[in-house]
């Protein structure tokens, strides 16, 4: 297998469509328990660079706790994890070693920009030549948290907030079906 | 694998190169160590850096001295007072500020609540690279009280550029002496159950005692300053041998250690951690009346020239080396790092030993590889 | 010794170097042929001991490239600056004085990399930072890159 190659899906929902295109109340229920289950228990990939990685620490530790959300373990290896917090600064030499770790994560897979750097390349966006301006020209991103460093609850609010939008989200739903052409 | 043919055992096995980082579990950042090993011991080391390399020395000479400073914060984000108030150092140095009384022992007492948050991480993350996890949540009890204090005064936990040339940036709350003083006697409560915890502990004390032995020329060689060569004999405490700021007013003890071993190391900065707290105790009492900056102009200009000004972090020596030419703008600015020195002395120390005690001596050297890559 | 009894002691001892100082330290010009033998006797006399080196960078003053070394004394803390001047800005060479003080090789690895000035006799010498193929060498002042550097 290619790691490289991007995996694109097939939509999985058009086999349970019924005559009118849209699926029925069985895949709907199923669909908002596995997103129940999913935002519940995500497992975040221990990935720090820089300062931001110690308010990340700060937020582990015992005074923030994010374990009561769920984010019970953080993964060494990231063919066991589920979430990416890119904290701290990226650069050009360790773009590539992101974009591989992104790879090797199955899917899905989400990813939080934390800090000011991974916004947007942060103090360092003017006069620096070693900084890649933003860590979404890299990988896709989900939430962005501002701020250098954010709060330990900044990054809870981060969290809570990709934890609504999984809750949202549709993998097997139809609501609108295309409509055929001889139609 | 079977020996049919009286092969010498060594032939069997051959060597491989693995890389250790830049991404891996433990706390230190994005170093990778290119290891050349041979079952388990140790060939060779080749430390690769770069990944966080952010190119600070440049972008100083296109901003102004006020500009560079808060950049100075995030090189070794966990002595950031102590960064700032280095550079500011040196500008008031070159522009023969005379700074006030009262932000004199400010600055000291933010620097060494500082060092005691540096130190109180090391030591969680040291006791997690070697196994023990509960340490990583006692250590960050007591640096959250700090940094609540950090916080209340300057605004921020991490990076806090509240040292400025001339003083500091705001005046202290009203309750400024009686919190630390409220604080300091839960601090050194929990020291004594660090001591039970783990430096009494057999199994830590037979993972570094022995293990990683530096000798003192080869630290005198390899320019190592901080807590690593004061393990291994040398005398080099910055606060003491070219104090700025008030030190040589105050009464603490250079904690100098012969052992030369992990150990040492470890006992040096358990040490340190009590002698920071003896030194805030001797100003919290008494802080003297006045103003908290002297007038400094809007522009800073230095004159032509070069200056050097050192200051003791938690890591070691740093040094700030500013050239001149009169403008506003810096020509170089060089910041000497305390990591960059004492990185260069963990491939002699680790050549011959097993990955465990490689961990072991990294956990105790203390790097933090922002302040090497800059 | 004081910085004004160091710098009577270097221009009785070295007669033909330029002796100056900077704010704090001592200073004195160096030859780069003659480098290793004033770094000899500066680490080896008695009165001198020189045994640590705690910095050593570049400076690009346009046209010359500047080597400066930082050294110190552990038994007498007393500090002074040398410096080497470099006239070739296309293949500028300096003999590396790993053989005297091994914190060089790091510092020297750093140099190569940010000046390009290449060190002979070093054990390694690598481009740590930046890697083979960055172009150019950007602690230089008439490095230019358009793309990444957005000056204000």
């Amino acid at each position: 297998m290619d790691v490289n190659k991007d995996f694109i899906p097939d939509f999985p929902g058009d086999i349970y469509k019924d005559d009118t295109g849209k699926t029925n109340f069985i895949v709907t229920s199923v669909d908002s328990i596995a997103n129940w289950a999913r935002s519940n228990s995500l497992w975040p990939l221990s990935f720090g660079t820089s300062c931001c990685a110690i308010e990340l620490m700060s937020t582990v530790s015992a005074k923030y706790d994010w374990s009561r959300f769920g984010f019970e373990v953080m993964r060494a290896s990231p063919r066991q994890c589920d979430l990416i917090i890119v904290a701290g600064t990226i650069t050009y030499k360790m773009a590539p070693v992101l974009k591989r770790l992104y790879n090797q994560m199955p899917e899905p897979r989400y990813v939080i920009a934390m800090g000011a750097c991974a916004i947007s390349g942060g103090p360092f966006f003017y006069n620096s030549y070693s900084v890649v301006k933003g860590v979404d020209n890299i990988i896709p991103v989900d939430v962005y948290i501002p701020g250098c460093p954010p709060r330990p609850e900044a990054l809870i609010h981060g969290m809570m907030t990709l934890q609504n939008k999984i809750k949202n989200s549709k993998a097997y739903v139809i609501e609108n079906p295309k409509k055929e052409e001889n139609e | 694998m079977e020996n049919n043919n009286n092969i010498p055992i060594d032939d069997l096995t051959e060597e491989f190169v693995v890389n250790i980082g830049p991404q891996h579990p433990s706390t230190h950042g994005v170093l990778r160590l290119q290891a050349t090993l041979d079952g388990e011991t140790i060939k060779d080391l080749l430390p690769v850096l770069g990944y966080i390399h952010r190119g600070i020395e440049k972008m100083t000479e296109s901003l102004g001295y006020k500009q560079s400073i808060y950049l100075t914060s995030r090189m070794d984000y966990l002595s950031a007072h102590i960064n700032n108030q280095a550079c500011s150092l040196a500008i008031e140095k070159g522009m023969q500020i005379e700074v006030p009384e009262r932000a004199k022992a400010i600055r000291i007492i933010m620097a060494e609540l500082q060092r005691l948050t540096s130190h109180e991480l090391w030591w969680g993350s040291c006791a997690m690279d070697l196994g023990a996890v509960t340490p990583f949540f006692l250590a960050f009890r007591d640096r959250e009280r700090i940094l609540d204090i950090f916080e209340g005064n300057t605004g921020n936990r991490l990076t806090m550029n509240y040292i400025t040339p001339g003083g500091v940036m705001f005046d202290v709350l009203p309750n400024f002496a009686s919190s630390i003083k409220e604080l300091l006697v839960k601090v050194k409560e929990h020291l004594k159950e660090y001591e039970e915890l783990i430096t009494g502990n057999v199994i830590f004390q037979h993972r570094l005692k022995g293990v990683g032995i530096l000798p003192r020329e080869l630290a005198i060689s390899m320019g190592c300053t901080g807590p690593v060569a004061r393990a291994s004999g040398i005398s080099c405490d910055v606060r003491k041998y070219h104090p700025y700021d008030g030190y040589d007013k105050l009464d603490f003890k250079e904690i100098v250690i012969d052992g030369c071993d992990s150990w040492a190391r470890y006992k040096v900065r358990m040490e340190e951690m009590k002698q920071s707290i003896h030194i805030i105790e001797q100003l919290i009492h008494n802080i003297p009346e006045g103003e908290f900056r002297a007038k400094v102009k809007g522009v800073i200009k230095l004159p032509v020239g070069e200056y050097y000004q050192r200051v003791e972090t938690a890591r070691g020596e740093l040094g700030v080396y500013i050239v001149s030419d009169g403008g506003n703008k810096p020509y170089r600015m060089k910041f000497r790092a305390a990591s960059f020195s004492n990185l260069g002395a963990l491939k002699p120390i680790t050549v011959g030993a097993k990955i465990g005690d490689l961990m072991a001596s990294m956990a105790t050297i203390d790097l933090v590889i922002p302040d090497i890559d800059r | 010794m004081t910085k004004e009894e160091l710098k009577t002691y270097l221009v009785q001892i070295f007669p033909s170097n330029k002796v100056d100082e900077t704010f704090d330290f001592p200073l004195m010009f160096v030859d780069k042929s003659e480098l290793l033998s004033v770094a000899q006797k500066l680490k080896d006399s008695p009165e001198t001991q020189f045994d640590f080196l705690f910095c050593q960078t570049a400076v690009d003053r346009i046209p010359n490239l500047e080597v400066v070394y930082h050294l110190s004394s552990i038994n007498f803390k007393h500090d002074m600056v040398l410096k080497v001047v470099l006239e070739d800005r296309e293949t500028p060479e300096v003999p590396s004085v790993y053989s005297f003080w091994k914190a060089a090789e790091l510092y020297e690895d750093e140099i190569f990399d940010m000046f390009g000035i290449r060190f002979s006799n070093h054990p390694n010498l690598r481009r740590i930072m930046l890697g083979d193929e960055w172009p150019g060498f950007p602690l230089r002042k008439d490095y230019k890159d358009d793309i990444n550097i957005v000056s204000l």
